[in-house]
């Protein structure tokens, strides 16, 4: 155990085990999203109340729900940053911001598109709605700091640090829904209870959950694989894979 | 053998209470040396309400019905400008590196800090806020509740926005970045704080707005100064 969490810290062995589980990644999640896509887009039976106008269910749950856990993944990544030092937590968190405020775009974007037909409207203020806005603010902050700061030690603690604080957002999110009377559903999953949808209809969405995990799985490793590169541009073992290293630095890598 | 020095320092001859009530002087002096300063924000406050009824609409009846808000969002941003000299004078002339040095612990230091900003720059805020209440046309309770309400939050605004200052400390353009970092952490402020004012005109019961606003206080003293001492360690080993 503490030697597999001793090895992820070099980001030489993470970018060789990244490489093998890439393609499985993106196979598996394309496969899983374009059956989903089709069970819910076509098979799933209309709402008795929406039509069929919910099936965008499909794709704003799921970038709704890995919005939140990707800020949370970059929580626990920040924690291990301040903690251990560890390189790849960073460059995990400097990977996956980008990654993330493009979900939270999208889970609003595709919220928006939804609300016009059902509620009559593209945008309320609405508890639900202005905490998933302050989180994409959020990812825009952490951007923009990891961007200002070059040196890299302090560019990733002070990241980190900024991470942690916006933390207190997450359980906003969560439980506005629920602190607050809004015109928002309450959540479609819950772990301790069965969901109030039929099984038609949330099936097919845990299936684009779990494809998406699997996407966001895979872009991170591309992500996390390119800023390794650049980071480690000048070792020998990155000047070997883009052919720009001499002889005796690529045969090194070899054996 | 070699005698070794004793290495480890002696804490029972490190008082703490004269060492913040030290610093807590210190930064007032400070302030009130450069009295220009200290005015900014209170006249750049002033402006910025002015704006509303002459960009808006001068009308007393949307000015009593949204003069809570822009009392509030002017305070939220004359607060963020000042947080840009919170640590920045420290820091140019390197008494925040002594701070650090110091045995004290950081943490408490970095609340008499806080505190002491918040005494020349929000507690100002708070008292103007009457005299541009009735400019705009709001009747005594809601002043009242107004400014109780900016007294509990702008501690709050000025807590958050150490770890901002303390994280842009040192970068060319801290300015536009710290608001980019900070506004999102003040929006859950505003909305109790404007709550408040707009339960109090409909005639709701307030209790439960300023409880949350308390509440909100009571964490930023608590957790703030940890997160703005651990970026002010990261921006003071970065220059």
């Amino acid at each position: 155990m503490w030697q597999f969490f001793h090895k992820l810290g070099s980001p030489k062995w993470f970018y060789g085990i990244a490489s093998r589980f890439m393609p499985w990644l993106l196979g598996s999640s394309l496969l899983l999203m374009v059956a989903g896509m089709v069970w819910g887009l076509a098979f799933a039976p209309p709402d008795y109340l929406q039509g069929n106008s919910y099936r965008i269910i499909f794709i704003h749950v799921p970038t709704a729900f890995l919005a939140q856990s990707a800020y949370v993944m970059m929580a626990v990544a920040g924690i291990v940053t301040l903690v251990w030092r560890m390189k790849l937590a960073d460059v995990f968190v400097k990977a996956v911001a980008p990654v993330g405020a493009v979900l939270t775009f999208l889970a609003l974007f595709t919220g928006a598109v939804w609300g016009k037909p059902t509620w009559g409207t593209w945008w309320i203020w609405d508890a639900r709605l202005t905490s998933m806005l302050i989180l994409l603010f959020l990812y825009c902050g952490v951007i923009a700091l990891g961007n200002a700061i070059a040196d890299e030690k302090s560019s990733a603690r002070a990241v980190a640090v900024l991470v942690l604080v916006g933390v207190v957002n997450i359980p906003i999110i969560k439980y506005s829904v629920e602190w607050w009377n809004t015109l928002h559903q309450p959540a479609t999953f819950k772990l301790t209870e069965k969901p109030s949808m039929p099984p038609e209809m949330w099936v097919p969405l845990l299936v684009m959950v779990l494809a998406l995990y699997l996407f966001f799985g895979w872009i991170a490793c591309l992500r996390m694989q390119n800023e390794i590169l650049y980071r480690e541009r000048r070792s020998s073992w990155v000047k070997a894979i883009m052919g720009t290293g001499n002889a005796r630095a690529s045969a090194k890598v070899t054996d | 053998m070699l005698k070794l020095p004793r290495l480890t320092p002696r804490q029972e001859s490190q008082p703490v209470l004269p060492a913040l009530l030290g610093v807590l002087r210190r930064d007032l002096l400070a302030n009130f040396r450069r009295r220009q300063e200290l005015f900014n924000p209170l006249i750049f406050f002033v402006m910025v309400v002015a704006l509303f009824p002459l960009g808006v609409s001068p009308e007393v009846e949307f000015l009593r019905q949204s003069g809570a808000g822009i009392l509030w969002v002017a305070a939220l941003l004359s607060t963020l400008l000042s947080l840009d000299h919170l640590f920045r004078h420290d820091f140019d002339e390197g008494v925040l590196e002594q701070m650090l040095l110091q045995p004290q612990p950081l943490y408490l230091m970095v609340l008499v800090k806080v505190f002491s900003h918040w005494l020349v720059t929000g507690l100002p805020l708070v008292l103007m806020t009457p005299v541009l209440g009735v400019m705009l046309h709001l009747d005594g309770n809601s002043i009242g509740y107004l400014c109780l309400t900016l007294l509990v939050g702008t501690p709050v605004l000025s807590f958050i926005g150490a770890i901002g200052a303390a994280l842009t400390l040192g970068l060319r353009s801290a300015g536009i970045l710290l608001s980019l970092l900070i506004i999102p952490l003040y929006i859950p402020v505003l909305i109790f704080g404007t709550g408040t004012v707009t339960a109090v005109a409909a005639g709701l019961p307030v209790g439960s707005y300023i409880a949350l606003l308390g509440a909100l206080l009571v964490v930023a003293i608590t957790c703030a100064p940890f997160a703005t001492a651990a970026a002010l360690r990261i921006s003071v080993s970065n220059s």
